[in-house]
């Protein structure tokens, strides 16, 4: 008996979650502008509002153009669903809502984005939930920082801004042993590179914007259920395991033994707090994600002769990549990224802040801008543009130097970004 | 709600209403290596819609105790402690594969505790090859990836279940691998080893359902036809384009045709 063939990732990339219009045959993901859905009667009305039947109501709870994204993210995560949010950082906050309350606590990775660690070091206390930062490298500190009330441990996947690999294994096992989940910001790999859930996470989100969508036109996140967590068996979370009066007593974990996060996440964090995602949006995002198998391959193939060509040059002092084994993480990156470590990194130029700006200012085919994940290639020098207002040794205690620049690598003519950067690095010396 | 049987905690999903054995009675059983959940949205819909409804978990399954009862037959005497155990004289009863031998066991033997029966993705024999079977046994990871291959007919459904965003696929995974070690095996050898379904069949006084999925690889509809037949009073009805997991795969088709059977 020959086993089943279960859908590869790159057909997935195509069509999972989707079919083609059965009223219209249209191939492509329809557009559903529209804010609300008719009812066939008074009875699918209730039905559909009770949750007695699966389908749309209102485009802020859910929108046929967001299923196919969330439910194609999913199936690359290999998930049990996912909520498509009006932002990366949408989809972290309605985490983190869905399961913490005043009074709650997280551990997280010190190496965080700068917009997640500004919600949990000053935005989030004012709301109650107080978080300890850790160096995502050490253990015991991740195990000792859990207290009762800890209600998640947190971190990404490469962190920021030296790609410290997060050992998922480990830390979700850490998590686990005190019936905790373990949340991982998946942005810099997407599920091509690596995925989270085979390794022990237990939720993953996306900042969307990002490679997922790839071209830089859409702002968007992804909040992923693995369905691997027991809520109940925990102890630790009323929210999903007893009766919930906001929404007819319902318990979540009763309806679903595997989905009960996504549930409630659903039916209170979007319904409450509102931060859906357009399907204008979720349609470009899913065009993007059409091809994503394709452009990481080429971001990593890219990146790599970037990587091999500026350690080569004099006058960088240093790269920061797992792939390299200068990189502490290099062994870990090894297992757990084999198809490569993304495609941002930070370099150290020789010089100071006027060096970096030099070379900032003497590129043409790099755009110099704040984001990542572009088709495009882009650049950022941190000590003059998001860090400019700390001191040489602020930008040092954050692991940034005067002269640290960050790439995002496109999906351009290799050579042409060879050029660029030669001609940038010549300006620096200046 | 938890009742006790044979001992045991047996857990029942109620639909969300408070359980009144006064109501019209409808116990769902789901299939091999699966719990109450894959019923909710019909169930749930039951619940608020005048019935008194019982979507149990098997023993060793979900939430209740004990091992994993080894014979359809013994289901079928379970499936009547439970009505005990609620204060139901009878009731309506809805099974999916594995559960839908359960069921018509359950009726042939018992025929004064079932009014109606539905048989979701169904067949006679449920013979299940030797190798899923070594599968089973052996490497549960492997088996779970087999039937789960099996299981579906598209990866995109629609309107999903339980609602948008949820990747039916994956959440049929997740549930088997939420089961305890041994269930799967459990479950699939007591589907292997029945043999009396066209017997019991013929047995079966109450009106019956075959619900079936035109592209079931599991339990392929051709053989659902074949046990119907042998129902005295049966109605057939085949989903176009469903797979195994129908409740998955076809939630609102399998609700109406549910509704529409249990008014009858």
């Amino acid at each position: 008996m020959a086993a089943p063939r279960s859908l590869q990732f790159d057909t997935l990339s195509l069509h999972a979650g989707q079919r083609p219009d059965p009223v219209t045959g249209a191939r492509a993901v329809p557009i559903y502008f529209t804010t609300s859905f008719v009812f066939r009667d008074a009875d699918h009305a209730a039905a559909l509002f009770n949750m007695e039947r699966g389908g749309h109501v209102y485009s802020r709870i859910s929108n046929p153009t967001n299923a196919v994204l969330e439910e194609r993210v999913a199936a690359l995560e290999g998930g049990v669903g996912a909520i498509a949010t009006a932002s990366g950082q949408a989809a972290l906050h309605l985490a983190i809502a869905t399961i913490a309350a005043a009074g709650s606590h997280i551990v997280a990775s010190r190496a965080l984005y700068g917009g997640s660690h500004n919600l949990l070091s000053y935005t989030l206390p004012r709301f109650g939930i107080q978080t300890t930062f850790v160096d995502p490298r050490d253990l015991a500190a991740w195990k000792k920082a859990i207290r009762p009330e800890t209600k998640l441990l947190f971190g990404e996947t490469l962190g920021n801004p030296g790609l410290d690999v997060l050992d998922i294994p480990a830390v979700a096992a850490i998590a686990h042993e005190e019936k905790l989940p373990l949340l991982v910001d998946a942005t810099f790999t997407t599920p091509y590179l690596l995925k989270p859930f085979d390794h022990g996470a237990d939720l993953v989100y996306h900042s969307a914007t990002k490679f997922l969508g790839g071209h830089g036109v859409a702002i968007g996140g992804v909040l992923v259920d693995g369905g691997t967590f027991d809520w109940e068996a925990s102890g630790k979370f009323p929210e999903l395991a007893e009766p919930y009066a906001g929404f007819h007593g319902m318990d979540f974990q009763e309806e679903s033994s595997v989905a009960a996060f996504l549930l409630r996440a659903r039916r209170e964090g979007l319904r409450d707090f509102g931060a859906c995602m357009s399907p204008a949006s979720a349609f470009q995002i899913l065009q993007g994600i059409e091809t994503l198998p394709l452009r990481m391959e080429r971001h990593v193939e890219n990146t790599r002769t970037l990587i091999d060509f500026l350690g080569k040059q004099a006058a960088v002092e240093s790269i920061a990549y797992p792939e390299l084994p200068s990189h502490p993480d290099h062994a870990l990156a090894k297992r757990l990224l084999p198809r490569g470590c993304g495609a941002v990194f930070s370099f150290n130029l020789k010089g100071d802040r006027a060096a970096g700006r030099r070379f900032i200012e003497a590129l043409r085919v790099f755009s110099h801008l704040a984001n990542v994940g572009d088709a495009k290639s882009l650049v950022i020098h941190p000590a003059s543009t998001t860090h400019f207002r700390m001191s040489d040794a602020a930008l040092a205690e954050a692991g940034i130097g005067p002269g640290t620049i960050r790439l995002s690598i496109g999906l351009e003519d290799p050579e042409d970004l060879i050029d660029d950067l030669a001609r940038a690095l010549s300006a620096a010396k200046a | 709600m938890e009742l006790r049987v044979a001992g045991n905690c047996a857990y029942a999903y109620t639909g969300g209403k408070s359980f009144d054995p006064k109501l019209r009675a409808v116990l769902f059983i789901h299939g091999g290596e699966q719990d109450h959940c894959v019923w909710v949205l019909q169930s749930r819909y039951l619940a608020h819609h005048g019935y008194a409804v019982l979507a149990v978990d098997l023993p060793g399954h979900g939430r209740s105790e004990g091992p994993p009862l080894a014979r359809i037959e013994d289901m079928a005497e379970w499936i009547t402690a439970v009505l005990d155990a609620a204060g139901v004289k009878a009731a309506a009863l809805v099974g999916h594969s594995m559960g839908s031998l359960a069921v018509l066991e359950c009726a042939a033997r018992f025929s004064e505790r079932v009014s109606r029966i539905a048989l979701l993705a169904t067949a006679f024999p449920m013979r299940v090859s030797p190798d899923l079977l070594e599968a089973t046994k052996s490497k549960e990871s492997d088996a779970h990836g087999m039937i789960n291959a099996w299981s579906h007919s598209a990866c995109a459904h629609y309107p999903s279940n339980p609602g948008p965003g949820f990747w039916v696929i994956g959440g049929n995974l997740r549930l088997m691998q939420r089961q305890k070690p041994g269930v799967l095996h459990a479950d699939f050898a007591a589907c292997d080893g029945y043999k009396a379904g066209f017997e019991r069949a013929a047995q079966v006084k109450c009106p019956a359902l075959f619900l079936l999925g035109a592209r079931d690889a599991m339990t392929p509809a051709r053989a659902g036809r074949d046990l119907a037949r042998a129902v005295p009073n049966s109605t057939v009805v085949t989903l176009a384009s469903a797979g195994h997991n129908l409740m998955g795969e076809k939630p609102d088709e399998v609700l109406d045709t549910l509704v529409e059977f249990l008014r009858a």
